[in-house]
């Protein structure tokens, strides 16, 4: 395969001053247009539903460790921890981002606490993420300004597969928590994470530092490797489920505009993935109004289909989409998928991005 | 202007209890805020973190909440109360009188 420069996409580089140069930089995005009155019903905070959701997981999860413990050394151990795994490993990350934006629950207090618990399951340390994903709501797939981008032009599919086990978000964590628990923050870090901030995140890794030593400890002490199985391995293993979600929220999509219909997708999902998902297949909505909570997307949904491009009928179908796109992207990086938005949709600042509207 | 400072900005029937409009005064924008008790605030029309729209937030008790990236502030004192707002909203004085809601204006 012809190897190829691609584009940086390091937030010092030189593309993050040209995005600010081209007015890409904080910049006002499309928002389909939705009554006042209707809004503020979909932005209402609940705690019922988060609260039965989170009570239907806990079950969940104590449910197949506890299968999983009780066959432990047997291979009838192996179905239970495929499921507490992919509770453990997959759901935390939809947990980790809806109480981030504070929208899971009315109470703040019980969203910060899941946001503690979610980030640990989900090996996102809490506030250095919470940063990263401002900066991924503010200037969201922008080129040399947002970190959260999985799948780069061109785009390294080895990362991308053995991601699928999240061993190199886990090889990208443990050098994160290192390097915070001494007391360090790398030069890109240092654009999005505000200085009063720091402390806390030094204070986060030397807390989940002690929490794996004493989980590694207890390990070695009973001789097993039962306690990891509950604790670290299941980010792992039960890892595959929030990277293929993840993935299909934006990978392949253009670059560098300002309209959500451009760049995320909405997808179709069976209730079992928008459980454990917790309806971020509506991801174009999201974007759009990062205010509603989870249980309130569907509606959503309804009051802008109209105004955004068709969504994808189920997962297969945007990977549909996705894998040629990104194996074109090997050869030509600036090849993307282009949505194409329903006739009568308003187009926003097409001289923006002229590339996505030219016939 | 008038010679207090005083200037209408808007008529109170204009806003729900527990909601929030954007109002121009002078060449300038304020938040104008009715609590659910009834009250009347007024702050700086945008957030502080990246400068989004407050009006189109969602006002929560006395919180006011961004709709960019749901920072949070107490509308009644600009303090910032939830990350990632962490600078203080700019307040102003409010006043109702027949029915219209005043802004004491302060020099910029």
């Amino acid at each position: 395969m012809r190897a190829n420069t691609g584009r940086d996409y390091s937030l010092i580089g030189p593309n993050g001053r040209r995005a600010a140069e081209q007015g890409l930089v904080a910049a006002e995005w499309y928002h389909a247009d939705v009554p006042r009155k209707r809004m503020k019903e979909l932005m209402r905070r609940r705690d019922g539903p988060a609260l039965r959701d989170t009570a239907i997981w806990l079950v969940l999860l104590v449910g197949s460790g506890v299968g999983g413990g009780v066959l432990w050394a047997s291979w009838a151990c192996v179905p239970f921890f495929v499921v507490y795994g992919v509770l453990y490993g997959s759901a935390s990350d939809s947990r980790w981002h809806e109480t981030g934006h504070g929208t899971a629950f009315r109470a703040a207090w019980l969203n910060d606490v899941l946001y503690q618990v979610a980030s640990f399951m989900n090996m996102k340390e809490p506030t250095f993420w919470r940063w990263s994903h401002a900066r991924h709501h503010t200037d969201t797939i922008i080129v040399g300004r947002d970190r959260e981008i999985a799948a780069m032009r061109p785009p390294d599919l080895l990362k991308l597969i053995v991601n699928v086990v999240g061993l190199r978000d886990a090889y990208d964590t443990v050098l994160s928590v290192l390097r915070h628990a001494a007391g360090r923050l790398t030069a890109e870090e240092l654009t999005f994470i505000p200085d009063s901030e720091r402390r806390r995140v030094y204070r986060e890794a030397r807390a989940w530092l002690l929490v794996y030593a004493a989980v590694v400890a207890l390990a070695v002490a009973v001789g097993s490797l039962l306690p990891l199985m509950y604790v670290g391995l299941p980010t792992l293993y039960g890892r595959w489920l929030a990277t293929v979600f993840g993935v299909s929220q934006h990978a392949g999509l253009a670059e560098d505009v300002l309209d959500h219909r451009l760049n995320a997708r909405t997808i179709h999902m069976n209730p079992v993935f928008r459980f454990l998902y917790w309806n971020m297949n509506y991801h174009v909505e999201h974007h759009m109004f990062p205010m509603v909570p989870y249980h309130a997307l569907p509606a959503l949904h309804a009051e802008v289909v109209h105004d955004m491009p068709r969504p994808y009928r189920s997962l297969l179908a945007a990977y549909r989409e996705i894998v040629p796109t990104l194996w074109r992207q090997l050869r030509d990086p600036d090849h993307y998928a282009r949505r194409d938005l329903p006739a009568g949709a308003r187009p926003f600042r097409p001289e923006m991005h002229p590339a996505v509207f030219e016939a | 202007m008038s010679t207090d400072g005083w200037v209408p900005a808007c008529e109170a029937g204009a806003i729900e209890a527990e909601d929030v409009i954007c109002v121009k005064v002078a060449g300038r924008a304020f938040a104008v805020y009715r609590s659910p008790e009834n009250t009347f605030h007024a702050t700086d029309p945008l957030c502080t973190h990246e400068r989004a729209q407050l009006a189109d937030g969602l006002v929560m008790g006395d919180v006011i909440e961004c709709p960019k990236h749901n920072g949070r502030f107490n509308y009644k004192t600009g303090k910032a109360v939830r990350v990632p707002a962490k600078v203080r909203l700019g307040t102003y004085a409010v006043k109702v009188q027949a029915g219209t809601v005043f802004i004491k204006l302060t020099d910029e």
